[in-house]
């Protein structure tokens, strides 16, 4: 498209003006967790490292992390399954109320945290107790996945669009059986889109707060939960800020590697 | 003041038979029973606390009071935090949870919905030195029996800036009717019990609306208190419910007056905000924590170790300075590391505490002994605090 | 063997895919007879059925049902003293929720900030995702885009609280804004909405980068050629494109502003949305908080259903 000089260098400034604002947040986060101040005064009184080395000492953040990071494989495996199930069935098979199962899987993740919380609570109350079975991790991770799924539905069914179906019949035709087909045609082909869906999954149940609430059991502290639970806390707040920062650094990896695996040219979709 | 207090807490303990009776045959598997003796541990206890209530060194190593319990009584504690009264309530009502440190406003309804089992306080030894103001109150028993080991108070205080607000206040009369000097950034507990600190200004400045307890509002009452909080709600900046939320801000200037918590006042004034809390000449409404131990309890022996360790004097002591609070056992003032914790939170001050109308959670008996009144329950309380929030 | 990355000639666009295949066939094989055909389609079927069997029964068991559980036991009412549900069928929660005027205030507000953070995003995003897509060198796209899905691993929470330090009285924002004789909006309406935007900006840029990146150069070429300015070429190509992704995009802000209540308790000073109301009833009164309920779940099913007719969901 031939854009004028000036067309150009102001979507360039809307584009940096739009990432300033985007990062200027998290910079404040950064620059918080070395502010001496526990109210994060501004200006700062005075820096400090005292938060870092309290952080880094911390059993609690590790916990959490580590329960998280736990919860968000979980839930991305039983996503990345159920997710790439669901489309091979939408965009490979034709079926009455097809377009449907779409809608249906997009209602997790569209309404509200509170109300799937809520619904999923009731429910794991009156079809959990009495089997014995309390909150936990395991309840955590079924609320988890059941949001997840359609970014992964949405990925696959994505790249299977652009997948002509010519290549499977040419598998087909040249003799290979259908195990051989999806081993060496589909599952390449697919491949880079469950990644980015798997990613996508797990960064989402990764930052969920609301339906953990909810379907968390005694003990159970995933990150935002602690999050949640430090802020309130005076002198934990400025800790919490380092763990922030330390998520936003290391979290620019996941994403890049993302880019440069996907053949997706948006690198994956929501 | 104290034959007021008695006459109220006979008073509620009629209402709550009148409660329980009119639930007629479900009485008869609600009645739980505490137990006679103590067991071995179970290994393990399922608690739901405060933020800070339960601290094992994670969030602070230096605030650690969970694992030298556990290596103590071989009781693993697996701890839930709640953020508010009603969250405890329904996390009680699942009954994965041995016991809870509940406020006021949610032990009458632990108690009633018979989530929350009696406590035989001769299996507590530390319970003998827990301040006598503490003890057989109408938020934490029954029948003349206690539901659970005091463990801490404070006072909802006015906290303001003293370089905004020129006059110091002595009334709450400075948020209600003076709110408007501030306009933009008067502050409230964002929660429907606060509607009795409406009430209780009212009690003592209107008398002809006859309230003699703000946790007990007939109708005509109650709309009198929400015309007053939806006229204040003109003036807000904002409602707070955390304390880090209510420092930033005090700090920030965006508050400049409204009520507060003495450990927030401190907190605030150690990070050099301008600011000073005071009890108003009307009294403040307050809140009294109480552990309670749940009916369906897996692990009843470890409950009331938990119970008899976190108001033992060192513990208490710990728990109280962490938190910011009094603290409930007398001998735990001797044990904090700031020799004047307890004078500073008033904790053997009985006269201080009289002046404290304590969160209840409002039924509809009315707490203060009208008989042919029906009052206003928590329900109606908080629908009315989403009107005046409008 | 890779992927094939080159596009088909005639891109089919995001709405419109290439129809279904009936079933994996059998390709150019002779025709089968009619019994082999119909073994076939029952082949098919079975695999259609194992394929789709296990994700619909999960999102059957796991969330329809609870969601069902939930909407019906807002005819359930409460014992007021002990929060207990009592199971005694009335309407008494859904005709205080159509006739009690606060609540109708409530949900206009909420629903008025859930379109304002929408068209804003949508604002924002279109021409941020069109630089980044068609103007930045090829070089510069994938950085940019992981410039723009960082903040999503920031933390929601964090985020919402770095603003409320940015927003305060003395906080950044007026700060900065003092010395120009200008100062922020403060708690309140305002700063969700900006929070609120602020926070699903991503969810809005990838569809509709995604969407723009798939317009072949030759059709911006062609229509410059045949004399359309760039206001023309905008219009024609670039909005059509980008349609149905922005209408995706919506879905996530529109519907994640629907329901959020943490922001408005972080920033909102004293607004209350309809997630809060419905936060502050759970514990109390869960029949009350599955009648509020029915409010944002009505709207967003509605919302879905109008999107879908215009493929959003195929763009998502």
């Amino acid at each position: 498209m031939r854009l004028s000089r000036t067309a150009r260098i102001a979507l360039g400034g809307v584009t940096a003006a739009g990432l300033a604002v985007v990062y200027a947040p998290l910079l404040l986060v950064l620059l918080n967790s070395v502010n001496s101040d526990r109210s994060f005064g501004w200006p700062p009184s005075g820096l400090t490292t005292r938060w870092w080395r309290a952080a880094l000492h911390s059993e609690g953040v590790r916990q959490a992390l580590l329960t998280s990071v736990r919860a968000g494989l979980a839930a991305t495996a039983i996503a990345l399954v159920l997710g790439t199930m669901a489309a091979f069935a939408v965009h490979r098979h034709r079926f009455f109320g097809r377009r449907t199962v779409s809608f249906l899987l997009v209602l997790p993740i569209a309404l509200p945290g509170i109300v799937s919380g809520i619904a999923l609570n009731a429910a794991f109350r009156t079809v959990l107790d009495p089997l014995g079975v309390g909150f936990g991790l395991f309840t955590v991770v079924v609320g988890h996945a059941t949001f997840c799924v359609v970014v992964v539905f949405n990925n696959v069914g994505a790249r299977l669009r652009r997948l002509s179906p010519s290549m499977t019949e040419a598998s087909a035709d040249l003799g290979a059986r259908p195990w051989q087909t999806f081993r060496y045609v589909t599952f390449p082909a697919v491949r880079s889109a469950l990644f980015a869906g798997g990613l996508l999954a797990f960064a989402l149940s990764f930052d969920e707060i609301v339906v953990t609430t909810f379907t968390a059991g005694p003990g159970t502290t995933t990150l935002p939960v602690w999050i949640y639970e430090n802020l309130a806390r005076p002198h934990q707040a400025p800790v919490v800020n380092v763990v922030a920062a330390v998520l936003v650094a290391l979290s620019v990896l996941p994403v890049y590697v993302a880019q440069r695996l996907s053949s997706d040219p948006a690198g994956g979709r929501l | 003041m104290r034959k007021t207090s008695a006459g109220r807490s006979a008073a509620a303990a009629c209402a709550l038979l009148l409660a329980v009776t009119a639930c007629g045959s479900d009485d008869g598997d609600r009645a739980a029973k505490a137990p006679e003796k103590l067991g071995k541990g179970e290994g393990k206890v399922n608690i739901i606390a405060w933020a800070g209530y339960a601290e094992d060194g994670s969030n602070d190593p230096d605030a650690d009071w969970v694992h030298p319990f556990e290596k103590k009584t071989g009781c693993r504690v697996d701890t839930k935090v709640a953020g508010t009264s009603d969250e405890m309530v329904s996390l009680m009502k699942t009954g994965q949870y041995d016991t809870v440190s509940a406020s006021g406003d949610a032990t009458l309804r632990l108690i009633a919905s018979g989530d929350a089992a009696p406590v035989n306080t001769e299996l507590v030894p530390h319970y003998k030195d827990i301040f006598p103001g503490l003890k057989m109150r109408p938020f934490n028993s029954k029948d003349g029996r206690m539901y659970g080991i005091p463990h801490g108070r404070g006072a909802n205080l006015l906290m303001y800036r003293t370089d905004k607000v020129s006059a110091a206040p002595d009334s709450w009369r400075a948020v209600f009717e003076d709110a408007d000097a501030h306009s933009g950034h008067v502050t409230a507990y964002d929660s429907p019990i606060y509607i009795a600190d409406a009430a209780l200004y009212l009690m003592k400045t209107k008398p002809s609306l006859g309230i003699k307890d703000p946790y007990a509002l007939d109708r005509g009452q109650l709309d009198a208190a929400v015309a007053l909080l939806k006229k204040q709600h003109r003036a807000i900046g904002e409602y707070w419910s955390d304390y880090q939320k209510e420092i930033t801000a005090f700090r920030s200037g965006d508050s400049v007056i409204g009520t507060t918590w003495q450990v927030i006042a401190n907190l605030a004034q150690a990070d050099k905000a301008p600011v000073k809390a005071v009890m108003p000449k009307e009294g403040a409404t307050g809140w009294s924590d109480t552990w309670m131990v749940s009916t369906k309890a897996a692990h009843p022996n470890c409950a009331y170790k938990w119970l008899d360790w976190i108001v033992s004097p060192k513990v208490n002591a710990q728990v109280a300075e962490y938190f910011g609070e009094a603290p409930a056992n007398a001998k735990a003032c001797a044990e904090t590391a700031d020799p004047r914790h307890c004078a500073v939170y008033h904790a053997d001050d009985e006269s201080y505490y009289r002046r404290v109308h304590f969160w209840t959670t409002p039924i509809k008996q009315c707490l203060d002994g009208r008989e042919n009144t029906t009052c206003t329950d928590y329900a109606q309380w908080t629908r009315a605090w989403t009107e005046i929030k409008g | 063997m890779r992927a094939p990355t080159a596009r088909p000639a005639q891109d089919p666009g995001p709405a419109e895919g290439p129809p279904p295949r009936p079933a994996p066939s059998p390709g150019a094989r002779p025709a089968p007879g009619p019994r082999a055909a119909a073994r076939l389609r029952l082949a098919a079927r079975l695999r259609l059925a194992a394929l789709l069997g296990p994700p619909l029964l999960w999102l059957t068991l796991a969330y329809l049902g609870s969601l069902a559980v939930l909407l019906v036991s807002a005819f359930w009412t409460t014992d007021s003293f002990t929060s207990d549900v009592v199971r005694t069928w009335t309407t008494d929660n859904l005709h205080e929720l159509l006739t009690t005027p606060v609540y109708r205030t409530i949900a206009l507000r909420t629903v008025s900030i859930a379109i304002a953070v929408t068209l804003i995003d949508a604002v924002l995003a279109l021409p941020m995702a069109f630089f980044m897509a068609r103007v930045a060198g090829r070089r510069w796209r994938r950085p940019l885009l992981v410039a723009v899905l960082t903040p999503l691993w920031a933390g929601y929470l964090v985020k919402a609280y770095a603003w409320r330090v940015m927003l305060g009285h003395d906080g950044v924002l007026n700060r900065t804004l003092a010395p120009l004789g200008l100062h922020g909006p403060g708690y309140g309406t305002t700063a969700v909405v900006v929070v609120l935007a602020y926070l699903w900006l991503p969810y809005m840029i990838l569809p509709v980068y995604a969407a723009l990146e798939r317009i072949p150069e030759r059709t911006l070429e062609a229509s410059a050629d045949l004399g359309a300015g760039p206001w023309r070429t905008l219009r024609s190509i670039v909005l059509p494109a980008a349609r149905p992704a922005l209408l995706a995009g919506s879905v996530f802000t529109f519907s994640l502003s629907l329901g959020d209540y943490l922001t408005v308790q972080i920033v909102g000073g004293k607004t209350q949305l309809i997630g809060n109301v419905i936060a502050s009833q759970v514990t109390l009164d869960l029949p009350m908080a599955a009648a509020l309920s029915a409010v944002p779940v009505v709207l967003i099913v509605c919302y879905l259903a109008a999107v879908r007719r215009a493929g959003a969901l195929d763009s998502l």
